[in-house]
């Protein structure tokens, strides 16, 4: 502490905030760099045909629990409340979207009809993430985990029991079975219960993945750099000092919830538009994975963005490349989180960990 | 007319009167004290005036308007800005966003424009940034302005407290023992700093002190509440020689 009052009191007020500025704006780079460079080793990798099939069907999926993790980073770092459900707004996000995509299956061009459905699904999602940030968000801390965990098992329990038609009469649907729907001849069956949707239309791949995390990414940085965004980390900081300055609690809360619900929703985009079957189940919606992508958000660092995308992509193909060794994949994944969580946080090894980049640091400079 | 006039104000816990038949007049411009013993309601009262405790009884208005009732964030925007007893800042932010969190009722932008930094984000930023900067100056806090609110000294972050809610324009400023936990250097520079922002921003402002030295400094009039009741009220030379007051706070030598 001392060091930077120091350092700071040295110099002028206007080269502080100059100086701040540079070191946001390298920080961004490398985040950004980060991605990019990444994407573009995996891309090359692909191209020469040195990647497995079954590691080249794990990009895209690895991308967008990178996106969803930014997402909940959003609300449990930068608005600081916890929520267990963002698995249930990508299942949201995820059917809605498939569902555009299937009736304008024949009748559009891939790219606009991938577009709308992605406007669809984020749009879908914002929507439920305010209306359930109505009553949720006037909770705090456990009750809102609470609330939102209901939420998101709330949502796969009604869309594995939803049946929806489409015939010449228009849409119909029930939560019973096929047979009630009572469609014409010439209908088709969109949702088809726990069956979920097949066949939507192959839209999405790991560049349009990566184009999703970079815009999300970009989104939340903004935010966080704004008048909205300051709003809601004081709010964050000392709910009782920001209501005394005038900002207004809950609409801030809203707002930032459901920034966060929207960008979960676009994860769930990219979801349904990598599979052909979209099914809500456990697997893939259920709260073991909200709680997964809030294990990438804290071993990343609560708050930090990079973080988590570097932690989401890491911990997600961890497991999938552990596949080899069947009966102790789920522990060696167990030791790294351990691991991984006393590096993050164990003071010793923050020292230590500090002392080793400052060697390498300095060693870098000498070189220079 | 007055800035501020309360009248009858009154709050009950359960059996407790916590305030009871609360007067207070504060004249524009003026530096009015409140003090009292420990356990007096002399925090309660700022916590009627902010919005925090409805009242159970009584009217409070500001500058002719009756703000009873009114939520703490209506308010701020009717012009009332408060420091905390026990230091409220937003501790994982810079200062200087602490400053332009304060200052966000004043600059507007749009979302879209927040989320892609596009059209009125960057001018009004820059606005919000020049302002800040200008108002950390005046309390010495510009060369902090990129430190972590919770590195700072602990002085420096009194000011700080203070200098957040000078940001939202206030009419009158709630100071809640402003110099707790000071040495005397440092509540010198603080009796300092409460006349200089008097004069240079015209404002009124009430302070609740322990410190007998602050209050006859710099108090032009002040109220002295005991058990949640007025016991004496007026000019502080006055009041301060008040037997009833000697005898109920400031002890007999």
């Amino acid at each position: 502490m001392s060091n930077t009052n120091q350092t700071a009191a040295s110099a002028a007020p206007a080269s502080i905030l100059k100086a701040a500025e540079g070191k946001r704006r390298r920080n961004d780079l490398i985040t950004f760099g980060i991605v990019i460079v990444v994407y573009a080793i995996l891309e090359i990798l692909m191209k020469t045909g040195l990647l497995s099939s079954h590691l080249k069907g794990l990009l895209v999926p690895m991308a967008y629990y990178a996106v969803v993790a930014v997402a909940l980073n959003l609300c449990v770092g930068i608005l600081g409340e916890l929520s267990l459900g963002h698995a249930g707004f990508m299942c949201i996000g995820a059917f809605s979207s498939a569902l555009f995509s299937q009736i304008f299956q024949n009748s559009m061009p891939a790219a606009p009809r991938f577009f709308l459905a992605f406007v669809i699904g984020v749009a879908v999602s914002a929507l439920f993430g305010f209306l359930i940030g109505i009553p949720v968000l006037r909770l705090n801390g456990d009750y809102l985990a609470i609330v939102t965990l209901a939420f998101g098992e709330i949502i796969k329990n009604i869309l594995n029991a939803l049946y929806l038609g489409l015939d010449s009469r228009g849409f119909h649907a029930s939560l019973q079975n096929v047979m009630a729907l009572g469609l014409e001849p010439d209908g088709t069956v969109l949702v088809n219960g726990a069956m979920g949707i097949t066949g939507t239309p192959h839209d999405s791949n790991f560049t349009i993945a990566i184009i999703v995390l970079l815009l999300s990414l970009l989104v939340v940085r903004n935010f966080i750099g704004s008048g909205q965004g300051r709003a809601v980390m004081s709010i964050r900081d000392n709910r009782i000092a920001a209501e005394s300055i005038g900002i207004n609690i809950t609409k801030f809360k809203m707002t930032a919830f459901t920034i966060s619900a929207a960008i979960a929703g676009a994860a769930g985009v990219l979801f349904s538009h990598n599979i052909s079957t979209l099914q809500a189940s456990s697997q893939y919606f259920g709260y073991n994975v909200s709680i997964m992508i809030l294990v990438y958000v804290v071993l990343g660092g609560i708050g930090s963005i990079r973080g988590s995308v570097i932690a989401a992509s890491v911990l997600y193909l961890l497991p999938e490349l552990l596949r080899g060794l069947n009966k102790y994949r789920m522990l060696i994944y167990s030791i790294v989180l351990i691991v991984v969580m006393l590096i993050n946080w164990a003071p010793k090894a923050v020292a230590k960990r500090d002392e080793l980049l400052a060697g390498f640091r300095s060693g870098r400079k000498r070189k220079v | 007319m007055a800035l501020l006039e309360v009248n009858n104000l009154c709050i009950q816990f359960g059996g407790l009167r916590a305030v009871d038949d609360f007067n207070l007049t504060i004249e524009k411009g003026e530096l009015y004290g409140l003090i009292g013993p420990n356990g007096a309601g002399k925090t309660t009262v700022f916590n009627l005036l902010t919005g925090v405790y409805r009242p159970n009884e009584g009217i409070i208005r500001l500058d002719g308007e009756d703000i009873t009732g009114h939520r703490t964030t209506e308010i701020n925007r009717d012009g009332i800005a408060r420091t905390f007893q026990n230091i409220r800042l937003f501790a994982d932010m810079p200062v200087i966003d602490n400053v332009r969190a304060a200052l966000g009722g004043q600059y507007h932008y749009s979302l879209f424009e927040s989320l892609f930094h596009v059209g009125k984000y960057k001018a009004t930023e820059q606005a919000m940034t020049e302002r800040a900067m200008s108002l950390l100056a005046v309390f010495h806090l510009d060369q902090y302005a990129e430190v972590m609110a919770s590195n700072l000294p602990y002085g420096q972050q009194r000011k700080l407290e203070i200098a957040r809610a000078m940001a939202t324009n206030p009419k009158l400023l709630l100071l809640d023992e402003p110099a707790a936990g000071m040495n005397p250097n440092e509540t010198a520079e603080l009796m300092d700093t409460i006349e200089l922002i008097r004069d240079k921003f015209d404002i009124t402002i009430l302070l609740i002190e322990h410190d007998m030295k602050l209050v006859s400094g710099i108090c032009e009039k002040l109220t002295v509440l005991n058990f949640g009741r007025v016991l004496a009220q007026g000019e502080t030379k006055a009041v301060l020689s008040d037997p009833e007051v000697v005898k109920a706070y400031l002890g007999e030598s």
